[in-house]
């Protein structure tokens, strides 16, 4: 798992696959925002580690689907979902 | 995503594409710079599984259970017919390409794991049942392209997927 340091906005949690392109736009999205958020792809993982990862994003988001972001462990965005990433955020900020 | 695919990899595997979908009546995304991404995705996946499963569904490595979601998955014409676009938005429809209409967010149609073994068993049962054919009707589950022969080609003819695509019709 990586983090990326920013404006502490709540545990904003990134799960995403290194080859998906509305991953890469969701991760670029959050970067831009200034967010602080920790993210993982999780097709790099294997073994033991990837089921666990895959179980906890299966809690979220049961058909287990990129990019999914959890915030404070209560919010669920599934899909690069721009307003409500920004919304949920509360980024009003930005243009 | 691993890094040893090269630029011309990915330059060809998208002129291919390109060819092959204007060839069949479809569209790759116009959005270059994106498209490419994907492509990279797709031979990162060959790399790795040995199949060009969706860049943005995480593959199992089981050829079997991934079949549905190699590209171009068992989707993708259901979803560009709803929403301009497939899941990944590698391809889209024509009013979309020519910037006539805007892509929807495209929801995961694919099925969850329970409900997609459901789904293989009554495919199975279907396939053993009695038919007074002459011959065994193939259906492309990715196209649609129905054939009646004693087995289904080795590639379909109209979006060139492999013979294990298909499923027994009627």
């Amino acid at each position: 798992m990586q983090h990326v340091p920013g404006v502490d906005r709540g545990r904003v949690m990134l799960y995403a696959l290194s080859t998906c392109g509305w991953c890469a736009r969701t991760k670029e999205l959050l970067t831009d925002l200034g967010v602080g958020f920790s993210y993982v792809y999780v097709d790099l993982l294997a073994g033991e580690e990837r089921d666990r990862v895959v179980r906890e994003v299966e809690r979220w988001n049961p058909q287990v689907s990129f990019p999914t972001v959890v915030i404070d462990e209560t919010k669920v965005i599934v899909g690069f979902r721009e307003e409500e990433i920004r919304e949920a955020i509360g980024a009003q900020h930005s243009e | 995503m691993p890094n040893t695919v090269s630029d011309r990899e990915v330059d060809r595997l998208m002129r291919d594409l390109e060819t092959e979908a204007e060839a069949g009546g479809y569209h790759l995304n116009p959005d270059r710079e994106f498209t490419r991404g994907l492509v990279r995705g797709l031979l990162a996946n060959r790399e790795r599984y040995g199949y060009i499963s969706c860049p943005c569904r995480l593959a199992s490595g089981d050829r079997e259970d991934d079949l549905d979601m190699i590209c171009p998955c068992d989707y993708r014409d259901p979803d560009l017919a709803d929403y301009g676009a497939c899941y990944c938005a590698l391809y889209v429809t024509a009013d979309v390409e020519s910037g006539k209409r805007a892509a929807a967010p495209v929801p995961e149609r694919r099925p969850p794991p329970a409900e997609r073994n459901r789904q293989k068993e009554e495919r199975a049962t279907a396939g053993r049942a009695p038919g007074t054919l002459n011959y065994p009707v193939w259906r492309c589950r990715v196209c649609g392209y129905l054939c009646a022969r004693n087995e289904p080609p080795e590639t379909c003819p109209i979006c060139r997927v492999s013979r294990d695509r298909f499923e027994r019709f009627m």
